[in-house]
């Protein structure tokens, strides 16, 4: 504790009762805050730190995946073009998708969720901090590997579902399958880092009267979410792990002619991949319950039924991977189970959308930019969710599978159905995160852009894809008459871009000029806005008690408060998991460089594995030797009842 | 200025060691061969020893030191040498009516000039001229091919098993022991 | 009408190039008649549903308070509680009866897809990459015979087709005639084609199967089952030897160049197995899996450079001179 020797003589064991304010906020912002200079930077374990770092690689990621989206698009404008050849092609569209789902949309929810689900449950740190750092260090190792690899010509080229054999040893040539498949482990590993902290956050580290129906929906979306990581993920790491096996040291996991099964990858991907659509979408609807609680000035109508919609839509999610395989010759039963699911989830999507509805329509909607966002979202979300109950029909889907269809059916429900709520989300959070408003004139021209860009690039795939254009060509002939509307959805990619040029610059000038916030600049419900914009280190100067489900609403200047908590140790309340009575009081982890020295071992270790099995040997004990550091037993507070 | 000089310096760092990697040619696929590439003539003696003062001559090819490393076309030589029924005499590598290819002992030289040269020319009792058979091209790919048989090649390079039945441990896990211990 | 519905959609400049031979709207089999009107019926319920979500949404958004409404104020009182969840509940009612209908839709037009009506016609179709291998069977060995990238279905009869690949995972799909069904390695699959009208009719693999995916074409021609008879006949003859004195030379040239190492042509000593059977090779409307149509300078261009039009794919480009390139390209086309 070098820290404690510069510092003014304290009590052992100073408690919050009996200081004044500015004392108080002086002595907790010290015992929370970060070590000066570079080391304090590598070392913090701070939820807020970590989560912006997310969210700004976050964001560095898309605006790199939509460069290749950009090229995509160039490509395809015309047909039998030469913008770039079929092998860099294959590269880009893969590293364009892989990029997309792995190192934008579910890292960009988690670090919304790092960021805000301890504010919102009203506590100091979210759980197991360390962890935390751990998964953001990994996260941005898988996120350079993959495109540093692909700045070197070894960019995956087997699609981001990279099915075998065409990704196996004999038909994926060189290394290029091995990094889409270590990637894969990278981001799993993080993100399933983010999804056990959100689980104990919420269940365990709730401000006091906080009961299980008046945790905000936001938060509720996020454990659901977390659950689903942690049964969908591991999933596609056995996919990933047997495919590096098979590639590496000879195994037959997916070698039909051996006895392995070519189609057992693809029940592994898409048991992953389908809730994985799920795992980005429910975060938006949290982010879209949120937004409309705010401005339509009423907490969401059905609370209680939105919440069961969440949970129900989590489990029916994972019963409907197989509608990604109906071309690949499933008897009829099989098949027909999973349209009957498929098409059941569309009835608590549903339920979800009537509950917005009906709280709109009683509420008194004022109409800013992230509820504009959220009329987008309404609008495009609803369409895809439309051409999702198509596909989920066998005689549909064999037509329409694996053709620009189902390019437009999803890029619908993933922009439409959680990037517009994101960008809604930026608008609607940035002021608590930086302290500044972001302009809300330049918001309006992102939203019509983004709104007017993403349907002239998207419709028109609907009607390629009716026309027989198939999906992941790298060009097409000038005789099948698909040129005038693959012209048009070019055109209309370069508006979305141009959305989201606006929306980098929107973001880095407000953080600079942006009209000061105050805590709470929407007038919204929710305990994140009980703290001050942007939140000391330490989040809240007094735990809140919480009766209510908006408590700033229901108590907005007599909200009671928790005392006796310790401000010269990292001191956090533990709980009850059913209505959060307190439980004890435990030791919140310090700073530690060992998560950053950690991910470096995993990050050799995992590379390493890809040229040579020995390195999961070696590297194993290297990554225990920097655990055992970790682990070491400091000097620290027992838990107290 | 000052402060914008560090992260400047860092960035062209960043790029000049990227480029630098990426002058590693492992993985660049050159999908398109020349369409006018003739033969390049070879000049290879097959054995290191030479009477007299002058050590014997040897081409040393870019072509070929490009060929023996680069992923793609060992994978093309690893189809081509089973399309062209190479595994008709050498057995995948191990030998039936022509000599094994994976172990050390080389009748007409090691390099894969000698071996482009053994198929473009054809050799005594049973090895059939390829000239004109295949072109030019495959013949480099499949003499790169046979060099990693013996695991003379990257092994990030080299293929991996194939999907059919084997006998052998694939290419990519052959190492410079593994000649030795097939020839015992 | 409804039928060229997709393409009136289309403005104008791309009208005139829709040309409508790989598309699911413009239908010539059962299969694709089915799915069509299953679509159809789909995209008109469903698209009704999603505007009544929009006149909702529109309606939220008109009718909020002219007055400017306080960020400070908020209501917690929850008034008309009751009159609210009959709204959603029978919302969701509708939602579920809706949704049950349209299984119950999407049931009866999948029971033709999995009856398997048709026994196997004995025509194999084989993936590679990337280029389609087409073996139709006979009751003897003589009556066998391999083609390529061209599928010729007598109209009017049910047709089971085998599904195989030789290599990765390809998908069959001739949008006017049927959904796609996958060629697996190592899986027997198959599929059920009735056209209805003749005519040809174009498909593409639909599922990645690496650098040249995109160009991987395949016609289907649909005839009458006399000319079916005919074209069959012709097919599987082996080719006739050259009369014209530079037709001879290219036959020469064929069997002497790397050509013959993996092209067959029945009836010469050429056999290999590698690449596409060219016995007929003049009577197919395309070359290079339905990149270029068929003609003396596409064929030459494609002998000479085939990366240039198809980068990567697995035929080398042959050192020929030119009356050599001249001499094989007239012998190729000749072979009807």
């Amino acid at each position: 504790m070098p820290r404690a020797a510069a510092a003014m003589p304290r009590p052992a064991n100073q408690r919050d009762t009996g200081l004044d304010d500015a004392e108080l906020r002086e002595r907790l912002a010290y015992t929370w805050g970060r070590r000066p200079g570079i080391i304090g930077w590598l070392t913090t374990v701070d939820h807020k730190e970590i989560g912006k770092r997310y969210l700004a690689t976050a964001f560095v990621f898309l605006a790199l995946g939509g460069l290749l989206a950009a090229i995509i698009r160039l490509q395809l404008a015309r047909p039998e073009a030469h913008v770039v050849g079929p092998d860099l092609y294959n590269q880009i569209f893969t590293v364009h998708g892989a990029n997309m789902m792995f190192l934008f949309a579910v890292p960009v929810m988690q670090a919304f969720s790092m960021y805000l689900v301890p504010l919102m449950v009203g506590t100091r740190n979210i759980a197991f901090g360390k962890v935390g750092a751990f998964s953001y260090w990994i996260y941005l190792a898988g996120g350079v590997f993959l495109w540093v690899s692909f700045v070197l010509d070894i960019g995956p080229d087997v699609g981001w579902f990279a099915y075998v054999p065409l990704s196996g040893p004999q038909y994926g040539i060189g290394k290029r399958a091995d990094v889409w498949a270590q990637m894969i482990t990278f981001t799993e590993v993080s993100s399933m880092a983010v999804a056990v902290e959100t689980i104990v956050t919420v269940f365990k580290h709730r401000a006091p009267g906080m009961t299980l129906t008046q945790i905000p929906l936001f938060v509720w979306a996020m454990l659901v979410t977390a659950f689903m990581i942690i049964f969908a993920m591991p999933a596609v790491m056995v996919a990933s792990t047997s495919l590096i096996l098979d590639r590496l040291i000879g195994t037959h996991f997916f070698n039909q002619a051996e006895g392995g099964s070519a189609i057992l990858f693809q029940h592994l991907f898409w048991f992953f991949g389908h809730p994985e659509v799920y795992i980005i979408f429910i975060p938006a609807t949290g982010m879209v319950s949120a937004i409309i609680e705010t401005f339509s000035r009423r907490p969401v109508f059905g609370h209680v039924a939105v919440i069961i919609s969440l949970v129900g839509t989590g489990m029916l999610a994972f019963g409907l991977w197989v509608h990604h395989m109906f071309a690949t010759g499933l008897p009829e039963l099989g098949a027909s189970f999973f349209t009957i699911m498929s098409m059941l989830i569309a009835i608590p999507s549903g339920l979800q959308i009537f509950c917005w509805l009906v709280t709109l329509l009683t509420g008194t909607p004022v109409i800013r930019t992230p509820l504009l966002f959220v009329f987008g979202f309404f609008f495009i979300f609803v369409l895809g969710g439309m051409t999702g109950v198509m596909v989920a029909s066998i005689p549909i889907d064999l037509q329409v599978h694996d053709t620009y269809f189902v390019v437009a059916h999803f890029h619908y429900v993933l922009i439409g159905g959680a990037v517009f709520p994101l960008i809604g989300a930026t608008y609607y959070w940035f002021p608590k995160i930086t302290g500044r408003m972001m302009s809300e004139r330049l918001g309006v021209w992102n939203f019509w852009l983004a709104f007017i860009g993403f349907n002239v690039a998207f419709f028109p795939m609907h009607i390629l894809g009716i026309l027989g254009m198939p999906r992941r060509v790298y060009t097409y002939q000038t005789d099948v008459g698909w040129d005038g509307l693959n012209l048009l959805s070019s055109a209309g990619a370069f508006i979305l871009a141009a959305s989201f040029a606006l929306f980098f610059f929107n973001m880095l000038r407000s953080a600079r000029v942006g009209p000061l916030a105050g805590p709470n600049p929407w007038g919204a419900g929710t305990l994140e806005w009980l703290a001050a914009s942007p939140p000391p280190s330490h989040n809240f100067d007094h735990i809140p008690f919480v009766t209510h489900a908006t408590p700033l609403w229901a108590e907005r200047e007599s909200l009671p408060i928790v005392t006796g908590i310790s401000v010269n140790t990292r001191e956090i309340l533990i709980t009850t998991l059913a209505d959060a009575r307190p439980e004890i009081r435990e030791a919140s982890p310090d700073s530690s460089i060992w998560p950053l020295i950690a991910a470096i071992a995993t990050t050799i270790a995992f590379i390493a594995s890809i040229f040579s099995p020995w390195a999961a040997v070696w590297g194993s004990a290297l990554i225990g030797v920097t655990l055992v550091g970790w682990f070491w037993p400091k000097s620290m507070k027992e838990d107290e009842e | 200025m000052q402060c914008s000089r560090g992260p400047v310096s860092t960035f062209v760092l960043i790029v000049a060691s990227l480029l630098a990697l990426a002058a590693c040619k492992r993985e660049v696929r050159n999908i398109r061969p020349d369409p006018a590439g003739a033969e390049a003539p070879l000049t290879n003696a097959m054995v290191e020893l030479s009477p007299g003062g002058t050590p014997p001559v040897t081409t040393r090819t870019k072509k070929g030191e490009d060929y023996q490393r680069n992923a793609y076309q060992l994978a093309q030589g690893k189809t081509l040498f089973k399309q062209m029924n190479c595994n008709g005499c050498h057995s995948n590598g191990g030998g039936g009516m022509g000599p094994a290819l994976i172990d050390d002992e080389w009748i007409y030289g090691s390099s894969i000039e000698n071996i482009v040269a053994t198929i473009r020319e054809g050799r005594p009792n049973g090895m059939p001229s390829y000239r004109g058979k295949v072109t030019d091209d495959q013949i480099w790919q499949i003499a790169a091919y046979v060099v990693s048989m013996g695991g003379k090649v990257p092994s990030a390079a080299a293929p991996s098993r194939d999907d059919s039945m084997s006998n052998l441990p694939a290419e990519s896990r052959r190492d410079s022991s593994f000649e030795k211990s097939e020839r015992d | 009408m409804i039928r060229r519905l997709p393409c009136l959609l289309v403005f104008a400049g791309a009208l005139s190039g829709c040309r409508d031979w790989q598309s699911a709207a413009n239908q010539a089999g059962a299969e694709a008649e089915r799915i069509w009107s299953l679509t159809l019926t789909f995209t008109i319920v469903l698209g009704l549903i999603w505007l009544a979500v929009m006149i909702a949404v529109a309606f939220v958004i008109r009718r909020r308070r002219r007055a400017p409404v306080s960020l400070n104020d908020a209501m917690l009182a929850d008034s008309g509680h009751r009159r609210n969840s009959w709204i959603v509940g029978s919302l969701l009612a509708a939602t579920a009866l809706t949704v049950a209908i349209l299984t119950a839709l999407s049931f009866v037009a999948q029971r033709p897809l999995f009856a398997g009506r048709a026994a196997s016609a004995g025509i194999r179709l084989i993936g590679h990459q990337w280029w389609w291998e087409v073996r139709y069977d006979g009751a003897t060995p003589s009556d066998m015979f391999t083609t390529a990238n061209e599928l010729h279905i007598p109209v009017g009869t049910p047709i089971r087709l085998s599904l195989e690949s030789a290599d990765v995972i390809h998908s069959f799909w001739v949008p006017s005639l049927a959904g796609k069904q996958d060629l697996i390695p190592g899986h027997n699959n198959s599929i059920e084609l009735l056209a209805q009208k003749p005519g040809a009719y174009r498909g593409q693999c639909a599922e990645f199967c690496g650098l040249q995916h995109a160009h991987m074409g395949l016609l289907v021609v649909a005839e009458p089952s006399e000319s079916f008879e005919k074209w069959q006949a012709a097919q599987r003859a082996a080719a006739a030897a050259p009369r014209e004195s530079d037709r001879a030379k290219g036959a020469q040239v064929f069997v002497s160049k790397p050509c013959a190492l993996c092209h067959t042509i029945r009836g010469t000593s050429a056999g290999g197995t590698v690449g596409p059977d060219l016995t007929h090779l003049g009577s197919r409307a395309y070359i290079g899996a339905d990149v270029l149509p068929l003609n003396v300078g596409s064929l030459a261009a494609w002998i000479a450079d085939p990366h240039g039009v198809k980068p990567g794919v697995n035929m080398p480009p042959v050192h020929l001179g030119a009356d050599e390139l001249s001499a094989v390209t007239a012998y190729l086309i000749g072979l009807k």
